[in-house]
């Protein structure tokens, strides 16, 4: 089996497991109780956040759990809108995001805010300039993903940081959940408010997220309760998963360079080999790219049925994003980057882990190229 | 030192059996359920499994189930996804002041935002009077929220009357029935519920996972916005162990729910009859005819909570001062005020054990023994 979809989703860990499976056994207390069962898990609470925090670069008490990436993201952005909406109504983001940013965005529209969605070039990058423009008296927020999930651009997050710090009045989110553990980021240098991040996505469990909020900014909450999180995200804590979420952080960051090199020598030689098939366009530019996804077209396909192909012969990949998947829309990341619809329709998604190798690579590109000559002839028929 | 867990309204210790289902599932179905390809299908499959589970547990339909991450966001869901969208229709609310925090803060934010909330009182049982309801009820009520048992006292409220009397009224009828599930037995329909909150963490589930029901038809707008998963009501990539660690826990709850129900009555029982043999002076706060068997507040006049709260978890015993959702703090109870008013002492001296799995009635034995050492020697 070769597993080709982290972007998806990863594969939890084994060390992860273990702490999961360990914690979820013994420390059932909750944090919020004052008895020595709660006290206890209240100590491991803090220690994940103290380990995330220290990981990311960053202060403990700039970190908050949360259900994951959707969750985050709505909590940055909704709460951000909620908080400042008498200073200004008008947010900027891109046309490329995940839809947990899009469709936060698109709620606040019918909310009376006014939204932005900067265009990006051919090689899904946004422009600087564009930024510059779009950016009004009444703009709160700037909302602008590191990694992006359907074709691996890195969008220039310092830059855009540097440049919005002569708008002391606007806040900067970044969706980093593709990006973490894979491409470096300094929250700090690049002057980042907001941060998103999702277990699931570097082998912890789903259903576990953060939210970073740099020291000092306000938010109003998304879940009213208990006041746990500081009174920022209400809900007893799901201790087990946010200590296996800093366990597998803690993995991810461990060797850095070297699982990036491994994931970009993979990466590199599923293109070479990719592109030597004749139906094949790889869609992922060649500069300012993660190490871990790699989107091509298959001309005359549709994405769906070569992904079902794989998944016969045990090759797991995707079509865009997994969260689209079913729509059957094509990537709108590619659609923005001017790739005709196509071609979109027929872009296929791999993405890696540091847990891949490069034997897996070479069989799953005699998968791809078996397949689409078996298909082939089905499929010029059908034309 | 032996440790004795009474706090299982708090929270519960999680059944062996539901982490090794979720240590099965993460190594071997870990995909996106989202996903089209075969280890998505696996994970869709499970999810979808789990689902019917949970409807099969209150009589509803496998579509009117939206997992959440807990029931703190089942009742957010509930009553700001049912305010917002139906405001058209009107501005007022109705609620409890015994509710959880999840209401009481939640509604606090809705009248924030211009709505109008009556807090509905109770009797010193912890009860709401029909009557009083009624009175309350307006032409733009468009929400009325009220707990089916409360955490803290366990008294159990009357919904279905309360369903009776909204059935010719246009408001939506919403209950949190986080404490109530798994021991009272629950259909959606004869009950006569919009919306109904669960959360997996109070019925040996795992944290971090919970359900809102929502019978088909009612409007509300969701919480979190994002990709179509839970049918475009809630957003983000499915809690796929959590869910199927809370099926796990779903099924066993189902086959010991009446058994569960009749243990934690004797074990009650016995905490006070062995309270009443050291001849303390205590008084039960509640309604031990009308409550939920596992939940035993008692006022131990003299004392002190947090004294007692200390001298308890040196010997051993986790018990808690009201509901421990209220972080940290151990502020008084508002549960209490509303039932004996600001001033009573009840306030300050009343403790909450609440009982759950793995106990046996020597841990209840010794726990009230000890129990009634302390409050002795506090009183002395
Ligand atoms: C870039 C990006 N942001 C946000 C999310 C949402 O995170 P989650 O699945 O934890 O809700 C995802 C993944 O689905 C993603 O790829
Ligand atoms: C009655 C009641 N409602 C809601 C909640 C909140 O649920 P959760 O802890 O899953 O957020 C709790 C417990 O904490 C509760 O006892």
């Amino acid at each position: 089996m070769i597993y080709f979809d982290n972007s998806a989703t990863t594969k939890p860990n084994e060390e992860v497991l273990d702490t999961f499976h360990k914690v979820a056994s013994i420390y059932y207390g909750n944090p919020s109780s004052v008895h020595s069962f709660g006290l206890q898990t209240e100590k491991l609470l803090a220690q994940a956040r103290r380990q995330i925090a220290s990981l990311l670069n960053v202060g403990e008490s700039e970190i908050y759990f949360t259900s994951g990436g959707t969750e985050s993201n709505n909590l940055a952005i909704k709460g951000v809108a909620n908080q400042f909406r008498n200073r200004g109504k008008h947010l900027i983001t891109t046309k490329i995001e995940h839809p947990s940013v899009e469709n936060a965005c698109e709620y606040l529209k019918k909310d009376g805010f006014d939204i932005t969605y900067l265009p990006v070039d051919e090689n899904g990058r946004i422009h600087l300039d564009d930024l510059k423009k779009a950016i009004r008296d009444d703009t709160i927020l700037v909302s602008i993903m590191h990694v992006n999930n359907e074709i691996g651009v890195i969008q220039p997050i310092e830059e855009i940081g540097s440049l919005l710090q002569n708008y002391p009045k606007i806040l900067f989110h970044v969706d980093v959940v593709q990006g973490i553990g894979k491409v470096p980021i300094d929250f700090h240098k690049s002057q980042i408010d907001l941060a998103t991040i999702s277990a699931h996505k570097f082998h912890g469990l789903k259903g576990t997220g953060a939210l970073y909020v740099r020291e000092g900014v306000k938010l109003t909450p998304l879940l009213h309760g208990g006041n746990q999180e500081k009174g920022l995200r209400s809900g007893t804590e799901n201790v087990p998963g946010i200590v296996a979420m800093a366990k597998a952080l803690r993995l991810a960051f461990e060797d850095f360079n070297q699982k990036r090199h491994e994931m970009e020598k993979i990466r590199d030689y599923l293109r070479h080999e990719l592109i030597k098939i004749d139906q094949t366009t790889i869609n992922t530019p060649e500069m300012h790219i993660a190490p871990h996804i790699l989107n091509f077209s298959v001309e005359g396909f549709k994405a769906e049925v070569l992904v079902n192909t794989f998944s016969e012969k045990q090759l797991y990949v995707s079509t865009t994003s997994a969260c689209s998947s079913k729509r059957n829309e094509p990537s709108k990341t590619l659609l923005a980057m001017g790739v005709d619809q196509k071609r979109a329709e027929s872009s296929i998604r791999i993405s890696l882990s540091y847990e891949n190798t490069i034997q897996e690579a070479e069989r799953a590109v005699k998968v791809i190229k078996s397949s689409i000559e078996k298909l082939l002839p089905v499929m010029r028929g059908s034309i | 030192m032996d440790t004795i867990y009474l706090d299982h309204a708090a929270t519960t210790p999680v059944h062996p059996e539901v982490v090794r289902e979720m240590v099965g599932c993460l190594e071997k179905t870990y995909g996106n359920p989202s996903s089209i390809h075969g280890i998505g299908r696996q994970a869709r499959r499970l999810v979808d499994q789990a689902r019917n589970l949970a409807a099969q547990s209150i009589g509803a339909k496998f579509n009117e189930i939206i997992f959440t991450s807990g029931g703190t966001e089942a009742d957010n869901l509930a009553l700001i996804g049912t305010a917002f969208a139906n405001r058209n229709r009107g501005n007022h609310i109705i609620t409890t002041s015994i509710e959880h925090p999840a209401i009481l803060q939640t509604c606090k934010y809705l009248e924030i935002n211009g709505f109008d909330v009556t807090y509905l009182p109770v009797d010193s049982s912890g009860r709401v009077d029909i009557d009083t309801l009624k009175k309350h009820l307006r032409d733009d009520t468009i929400l009325v929220s009220v707990m089916y048992a409360n955490n803290e006292v366990g008294t159990i409220q009357p919904i279905q009357e309360i369903a009776q009397l909204l059935s010719n009224h246009s408001a939506i009828f919403h209950t949190d029935a986080v404490q109530a599930y798994g021991l009272l037995p629950i259909d959606c329909e004869d009950l006569g519920v919009d919306l109904l909150s669960v959360s997996a963490h109070k019925i040996n589930g795992p944290k971090g996972i919970g359900f809102l029901y929502a019978k088909n038809g009612v409007k509300f707008t969701p919480h979190q916005y994002g990709g179509e998963q839970e049918r475009k009501r809630r957003a983000g990539t499915e809690n796929v162990p959590g869910i199927v660690g809370f099926a796990k826990a779903i099924e066993i709850m189902m086959k010991k729910r009446v058994e569960n129900f009749h243990r934690y009555e004797q074990l009650r029982r016995l905490f006070i009859d062995t309270l009443n043999d050291r001849g303390i002076s205590f008084e039960v706060n509640g309604d031990l005819k009308n409550g939920l068997p596992h939940i035993l507040n008692i006022s131990f006049p003299e004392t002190n909570v947090e004294q007692m709260l200390v001298n308890l978890d040196l010997e051993g015993i986790a018990a808690s001062g009201g509901s421990a959702c209220t972080a940290g703090a151990v502020e008084p109870s508002h549960v209490l005020k509303a039932m004996f008013g600001a001033h009573s002492e009840k306030l300050f001296n009343s403790v909450r054990f609440s009982f759950g799995y793995g106990l046996t009635e020597e841990n209840i034995q010794k726990a009230a023994e000890k129990t009634a050492d302390i409050v002795k020697r506090l009183t002395s």
